[in-house]
């Protein structure tokens, strides 16, 4: 929500079936560029089927979807070279040493040899990793390798950023460290859309949207959200939609 | 007492697991393992249902040694591990009967206990157990853990990747179950869910940090915390914050930065140098420490708050 307003994700109407179970039910939404946007709500309320639209990795049954500028029914390869993902589950390979994840990375986002030293050498630098960096990926702290992880989806510089559950069962230090580069990212102009289970982090969100059984039921600031629900932290919040 | 673990240690190659870890679970008692990903909680855990040998120490459930007297002990506990022991490919029922006929029950014998949870998902019990969603599937495993009326249940993250109010509900469940006699060591990565222990014990790089009831673990430490909180957001203030000369930590925390001072001597320069930032919104007050403050104060006094990886694992 720095500056001029621009969607850079603009959801109208999206829905998606799988047989008759309507997984995502005319959700409408958008997401400004450069903020950090929260997507919220309980296990198999849709989060995950509306990101992998958003993606470009399943078409919805209707609506009209555009990310970073582009379509999801016909462009969804440009999509895919103008966003990072991660998630707590998938991040990096455990049997390839640092350098390699990243170069691998790099390499299919199409960055060239010389760009990916440079950038390779700038990012070791700031995490505190280039001695360790020929080491194997399974050698290194869960908390390091997703703040790791994170750098290596944001190392092509895209328009947006993917994290689901990012911080899954990681220390609360790491978790702060993390939201830290969350910020930085941004700073970059990255808009970030994240999803988590730990309700102190939706706070860090510019807004915040809570998904309840395929629609979204609030989206908003967490300081109006909090004041509209009358509750004292987003906890609350959630607690008082998500079982209505 | 329930379970004694005394002076356990466990390497795997050149990792080592688990250092000296020693603690007592009381009969009855609902006991709390909190710490993050890789502190060790599921190789105790392993160790305390006899899946695991220990490398030195001793472990016991009711006082049976978990290595020698393991069949013993398999048939007093009910264990769920991180990844729900469940067969995908039987349905709901059939998972519930198998379990029952291993432990040489039946399921009606003690279908009392486990009615509540198991009513929730009765709806689907045809249903094989690998189309269920996550919520349906913790309610499973935790009915086939419990069919043989353990007496001693062991839950390793059952909440993980768990939303705010199914784990709410679950922990609903274990309350229950623990006035049912049943005692109950559990694991998460969550720290709010520690407050609903009776005591916890912190353990985070194979060693136990502390051991306390919820509302007293980890008091050595953060005795004086302060809370920063701004209607134009807090983001801003923590590198500012973290450049004062008094500032032992800062960090987020909600819609508020909670900072600890080197010393207390240095609140007044502290509350000074925040005035001199002209945001009238500025609320900075000293307030009561959270389980979580209290345990990031015990991993920053263990030096675990710098993550350093040493050169060799």
């Amino acid at each position: 929500m720095r500056g001029a307003s621009n969607h850079i994700i603009e959801v109208k109407q999206m829905v998606k079936k799988f047989g008759s179970f309507v997984a995502n039910d005319h959700l409408s939404f958008h997401v400004e560029e450069g903020e950090i946007f929260g997507f919220l709500g309980a296990n198999g309320a849709g989060k995950t089927t509306a990101m992998r639209i958003l993606c470009g990795l399943s078409y919805p049954t209707s609506g009209e979807i555009m990310v970073a500028g582009f379509d999801v029914y016909k462009d969804r390869e440009r999509i895919k070279r103008k966003i990072g993902y991660m998630s707590q589950k998938f991040s990096l390979y455990d049997d390839l040493t640092l350098t390699e994840n990243i170069r691998l990375y790099a390499g299919i986002y199409g960055l060239g040899r010389k760009q990916i030293a440079e950038r390779e050498e700038q990012l070791l630098e700031r995490l505190g990793l280039t001695h360790v960096k020929k080491r194997m990926i399974r050698e290194i702290p869960l908390g390091w390798k997703q703040k790791l992880a994170f750098s290596v989806a944001i190392f092509h510089k895209p328009a947006i950023v993917f994290l689901d559950e990012p911080t899954g069962g990681v220390d609360p230090i790491t978790r702060r460290q993390f939201w830290e580069m969350i910020h930085d990212a941004t700073l970059e102009g990255i808009t970030v859309f994240v999803t988590t289970h730990y309700m102190d982090e939706a706070e860090y969100c510019d807004r915040v949207s809570i998904m309840v059984e395929g629609r979204i039921e609030a989206l908003n600031t967490p300081a109006l959200l909090k004041q509209e629900y009358e509750s004292k932290n987003m906890n609350e919040v959630f607690l008082k939609l998500a079982r209505k | 007492m329930s379970i004694i673990v005394d002076h356990v240690d466990k390497s795997f190659g050149e990792v080592k697991a688990l250092s000296q870890v020693d603690f007592e679970v009381k009969d009855g008692e609902l006991f709390g393992l909190i710490g993050p990903d890789g502190a060790g909680k599921s190789t105790l855990f392993r160790i305390m249902v006899s899946l695991l040998v220990p490398d030195a120490g001793f472990c016991s459930v009711h006082g049976y040694d978990v290595v020698s007297q393991y069949r013993n002990v398999r048939e007093l506990i009910g264990y769920m591990p991180g990844r729900f022991s469940l067969y995908m490919d039987l349905s709901v029922e059939e998972n519930l009967a198998f379990y029952a006929r291993v432990f040489g029950t039946s399921v009606t014998k003690n279908y009392d206990l486990i009615s509540d949870i198991y009513e929730q998902i009765a709806p689907f019990k045809k249903r094989l157990a690998g189309n269920l969603s996550g919520g349906m599937k913790q309610k499973l495993a935790l009915s086939c853990a419990l069919i043989h009326r353990p007496e001693v249940l062991i839950l390793d993250e059952p909440t993980t990747g768990v939303d705010a109010v199914s784990r709410r509900e679950f922990w609903e469940m274990l309350k229950k179950i623990q006035n049912e006699g049943i005692t109950i060591v559990v694991s998460t990565p969550y720290m709010d869910e520690a407050e609903m222990c009776d005591r916890v014990a912190l353990i985070q790089k194979g060693s136990v940090l502390d051991i306390s009831d919820p509302s007293r673990i980890g008091e050595s430490t953060e005795k004086v915390l302060y809370s920063l909180k701004s209607s134009q957001g807090v983001y801003t203030y923590l590198e500012r914050i973290r450049n004062l000369e008094g500032c032992r930590s800062a960090w987020l925390f909600g819609d508020e930065l909670h900072v600890t001072l080197r010393s207390e001597k240095e609140s007044l320069a502290i509350k000074e140098a925040i005035r001199d930032w002209n945001d009238p919104t500025i609320q900075w007050e000293s307030i009561v420490p959270s389980i979580e403050d209290r345990f990031m104060g015990l991993m920053r006094e263990e030096g675990m708050d710098a993550h350093e990886i040493t050169e060799t694992p």
